[in-house]
C-alpha cells in the first residue's frame, strides 16, 4: 500500500518536473520585476530644453528596449545594456548628432524588464512605442525575444536594431524597418569549414554533435549543408538533450576515422563536451564548438581546453581597422573604465547597435524612419565590431551580410599558459592556427 | 560498431552507474526509514560538489580528503534539516513531508544561486587515465567507483552489524513497535536523515571530480534516482547501486542503437511500465 502510494507521489513529482520544464523559466531568487526602470537623463539639464519650440534647435530622441535584468539570460543582457549604455553616453557626452536643419539629436533610453520571457515581450514594446513615445527601438538578448519584438516595430513603424540575436528567421517574415547587428545563425560555423579547408585540404571527415536546441540545430544543419557542398563528409551527427553532462555514450559513437569534431551548443555543455572529448582521448585533428570556447573561464579544463576553436561575434583582440566609430583598443579602454571589466561580444554588440542608428541618423539628416531606412539600406561599413552590411531582398531584409564571425583558438604561450589567440579570419588573426591539436 | 566500441561503453555505462547508484542511496534510504520523498536531494547533491570545490579551489585540499569533511558536513546538516524541517511534519500526511523537502529545496537553489550563480564550475583535477586495449579509464572515475563500492559495503555492514543499523531497520520496519521496544524512534530518523544527506553529498563530491557543474545539477541525479529507486527496489538502499548499474548500462548502450536524445523516453517508459508491472520494483524491494 505505502509502496503504492510511493508511485504515485513519484508519478506526481515526475510530471510537476515535466509541466515546470514546460512553462516559461522563472527564477526564484530573484525579486519581480520593477515596473519601470528609467534611466534617467544623461544631460539633466538639457531634458526640458528638448520639448521647447524648434528655436531651442535641440531634441531628445527616445531609444526604448527591454533588457532581462531578471531571468535565465541576466548575464548576457545586462553587458548588452551596458554596450548600449556606452554608446549613449559618449554620444551625448559629444554633444549628439547634428541633423540636416540644424537641430542637434540626444538620446535617453527607456527600458524595462522583460524577466527573460518572451510573453513580456510583445506587451512591453507596444507600451515602448504608444505610452512611452520611443523614438526607436533595439531588440532584447537572444534570438527568441528579439523575434518577438520586431513584429511590433513592424506594426508601429519603428526603425529596430537587432543585437544578440542571430536566428536568420525574423528577417524572413517580410520585416522592413529592422536591421540585424550579429552574424546570422547559419555562418557561425561555417568559417570553421573555412579555416579547415585552408589548413589541410586532405581533411575531409567531420563529426557533427551539437545540442538540441533551436539555435544550435539552427547551425549544424547550415553547417552539414556547408561542409556537404566544399565536399565534406559528414560521418556522424547527432543531437543531445540540453543539460548533458555525460558524453561518454555519444563521443563513442565517433568513428575512429573522423579528421574534425564540430558542434556544440551553449557554455556548459560545450564545455563539458569539450573535456569528454580529451578525456576519452579522441584523436580529431580539429575540434571547434559553438559558444563556449570564446569565454574566459572555458580554460578551467586545463590542457582539454588545448586547440579548441569558437567563433565568436567579436573579439577584443581582434585586429580590425574601423572607418567609423571607434577602434577597438577605445572601446574595451572606455568600456572597462566605465563598468570596471573586460567587455565580451554580447557588450560590443550593445555599442554596435548605437552605432549602426548612429549612422543611419548621420547619413539620413534627419529623425523620419523612411529616411533612416533608406540610410541603413545603404549601409557599407568597418566598424571595430566587424564589416556591417544590410540585405536589401524583399525576402530578407535587413539580414547582416557584412559582417563575419573571428574564430578564437586556446593556444599555449611560452609559459605554457592557456591564451586565446584570434586565428581567423585571415585579416583579424593574432596568431596562426595549432594543427592538427593531436 | 566494432566490439571494442560496444566494451567501452558498457565500461562507461557501469562506471556512470555506480555514480547513478551511490546518488539514489540516499533517497532510497529516506523513504525507506520515513517514508518522506526527500525533493530536497538534488539540491544537497549539488551543495555536496560546491563543498569538494570551494575546499579544493580555496584551501587546496585534496578532493578525495575534501571529501570526508564534506560526508561529515552534509551528515550533520542532514539531522540539522531533519529537526529544523521535516521532523515539526512528519507525522502529518505525505503532502506535508512532500512541500517541506520541496521548499528546502527552493531555499538551498536560492541561496546557492545568489551566492554562486548559476555560471558552470569546474574542479579542473586529474588523475590521469588508463589505457586497455580499446578501454580508456579514467583515474577519476575508477576512484569513484571504487569510493561508492566502499560506502555502500560500510552502510550495508552499518544496517546489518551495529546495533544502531538494527534500530534503523526496526524504525522503518515498524516505527511504533520499535518506540514501544525503547528506541529513540526521533533521533534514529534525525540519523538516518543525516546519513541520506551524507550521501548525497558524497555523491555530489564524487560527480564534481569528473563533470562540471552548477547549483543546479544535482536535479538530473534526483530524476534518476527515482527510477534507480524503482529499479532497485523501493526503500531498499544497498539496491539501489543494482539499479543504478542498470541504468548506466543502459545509457551506455541505447546510443548505439538509437539516436542519443531516445533514451530518456525509454528509461521513463521503463519507469512506469515497471510502477504498472511490479510497484515494488524490479528487485523486490524493502525487506
Amino acid at each position: 500500500m505505502k509502496r503504492s502510494l510511493f508511485s504515485i507521489l513519484t508519478l506526481l513529482v515526475l510530471m510537476g518536473v515535466v509541466l515546470s520544464a514546460c512553462g516559461p523559466s522563472a527564477t526564484p531568487t530573484e525579486a519581480p520585476a520593477a515596473p519601470a526602470a528609467t534611466e534617467p537623463p544623461t544631460q539633466a539639464t538639457e531634458a526640458p530644453a528638448a520639448t521647447e519650440p524648434p528655436a531651442a534647435a535641440e531634441k531628445t530622441a527616445i531609444v526604448g528596449f527591454t533588457a532581462s535584468l531578471t531571468g535565465s539570460l541576466n548575464v548576457e543582457s545586462t553587458r548588452q545594456n551596458n554596450g548600449f549604455k556606452l554608446w549613449m553616453d559618449q554620444v551625448n557626452a559629444a554633444g549628439g548628432i547634428k541633423l540636416a536643419d540644424g537641430t542637434t539629436v540626444k538620446f535617453d533610453s527607456k527600458f524595462y524588464d522583460d524577466e527573460s520571457n518572451k510573453d513580456r515581450v510583445q506587451e512591453l514594446y507596444t507600451k515602448l512605442v504608444t505610452e512611452d513615445n520611443a523614438d526607436f527601438l533595439i531588440s532584447p538578448y537572444s534570438s527568441g525575444l528579439a523575434d518577438a519584438s520586431a513584429v511590433i516595430a513592424e506594426q508601429y513603424g519603428k526603425i529596430m536594431i537587432t543585437t544578440g540575436a542571430a536566428s536568420e528567421g525574423t528577417y524572413k517574415k517580410g520585416y522592413t524597418l529592422v536591421y540585424q547587428a550579429y552574424t546570422p545563425a547559419g555562418k557561425y560555423l561555417a568559417g570553421a569549414v573555412d579555416l579547415l579547408a585552408s589548413l589541410d585540404a586532405n581533411a575531409k571527415k567531420i563529426a557533427i554533435i551539437h545540442e538540441n536546441d533551436k539555435f544550435s540545430t539552427d547551425v549544424t544543419t547550415a553547417l552539414e549543408s556547408y561542409a556537404t557542398d566544399k565536399g565534406y563528409e559528414v560521418l556522424l551527427n547527432e543531437g543531445y538533450d540540453t543539460g548533458t553532462t555525460d558524453f561518454a555514450p555519444i563521443i563513442n559513437k565517433i568513428p575512429a576515422d573522423v579528421d574534425a569534431v564540430m558542434g556544440g551548443g551553449h557554455f556548459a555543455d560545450g564545455q563539458q563536451f569539450a573535456k569528454a572529448l580529451f578525456d576519452k582521448g579522441i584523436t580529431a585533428k580539429f575540434i571547434s564548438l559553438l559558444v563556449a570556447p570564446p569565454e574566459p573561464t572555458f580554460a578551467e579544463i586545463g590542457d582539454a581546453a588545448f586547440g579548441i576553436v569558437g567563433p565568436s561575434q567579436w573579439e577584443p583582440l581582434a585586429a580590425f581597422t574601423p572607418d567609423y566609430g571607434p577602434t577597438g583598443a577605445d572601446f574595451v579602454s572606455a568600456y572597462k573604465s566605465a563598468y570596471g571589466e573586460d567587455p565580451s561580444y554580447h557588450a560590443a554588440g550593445g555599442y554596435a547597435a548605437g552605432l549602426i542608428l548612429q549612422k543611419g541618423i548621420e547619413t539620413a539628416g534627419s529623425l523620419d524612419p523612411e529616411a533612416i531606412k533608406a540610410a541603413l539600406d545603404g549601409v557599407d561599413m568597418m566598424t571595430f565590431f566587424g564589416h556591417i552590411k544590410f540585405d536589401t531582398s524583399a525576402e530578407s531584409h535587413g539580414l547582416q551580410t557584412g559582417h563575419s564571425m573571428v574564430y578564437i583558438q586556446w593556444q599555449k604561450d611560452a609559459g605554457g599558459t592557456l591564451v586565446k589567440q584570434v586565428v581567423w579570419p585571415a585579416e583579424g588573426k593574432t596568431a596562426d592556427p595549432v594543427y592538427p591539436i593531436k | 560498431m566494432n566490439a571494442g566500441t560496444i566494451l567501452s561503453s558498457l565500461v562507461d555505462g557501469l562506471l556512470i552507474g555506480v555514480v547513478y547508484g551511490i546518488a539514489a542511496m540516499g533517497l532510497n534510504l529516506i523513504w525507506g526509514v520515513m517514508r518522506v520523498i526527500n525533493l530536497a536531494h538534488g539540491a544537497l547533491i549539488s551543495l555536496g560538489m560546491f563543498g569538494v570545490y570551494l575546499f579544493f579551489s580555496s584551501l587546496g585540499l585534496n578532493p578525495y580528503l575534501a571529501l570526508l569533511f564534506v560526508a561529515l558536513l552534509g551528515l550533520l546538516m542532514g539531522v540539522i534539516v531533519y529537526f529544523v524541517g521535516i521532523a515539526p511534519v512528519i507525522n502529518g500526511p505525505y503532502l506535508s513531508t512532500l512541500l517541506a523537502t520541496f521548499s528546502i529545496n527552493m531555499i538551498i537553489i536560492g541561496l546557492g544561486t545568489a551566492a554562486f550563480t548559476t555560471t558552470p564550475r569546474d574542479i579542473g583535477f586529474s588523475l590521469g587515465s588508463i589505457q586497455i586495449g580499446p578501454l580508456i579509464l579514467l583515474g577519476t572515475r575508477l576512484v569513484a567507483a571504487a569510493a561508492t563500492l566502499l560506502v555502500t559495503g560500510a552502510l550495508y555492514i552499518f544496517l546489518y552489524r551495529t546495533r544502531t543499523g538494527k534500530y534503523i531497520r526496526a524504525v522503518s520496519n515498524n516505527r511504533s513497535a520499535a518506540e514501544l521496544m525503547g528506541i529513540p524512534s526521533s533521533r534514529i530518523l534525525a540519523l538516518s536523515f543525516g546519513i541520506g544527506t551524507m550521501l548525497a553529498a558524497i555523491a555530489g563530491g564524487l560527480i564534481a571530480t569528473f563533470f562540471s557543474f552548477t547549483i543546479l545539477s544535482g536535479d538530473v541525479y534526483q530524476q534518476k534516482s527515482f527510477i534507480i529507486g524503482v529499479l532497485g527496489g523501493l526503500g531498499n538502499p544497498l539496491g539501489a547501486l543494482v539499479g543504478g548499474l542498470i541504468l548506466g548500462v543502459l545509457e551506455g548502450l541505447l546510443p548505439l542503437a538509437m539516436p542519443n536524445t531516445w533514451v530518456p523516453v525509454i528509461e521513463f517508459l521503463l519507469f512506469i511500465l515497471i510502477l504498472l508491472i511490479k510497484p515494488s520494483g524490479l528487485l523486490g524491494g524493502r525487506q
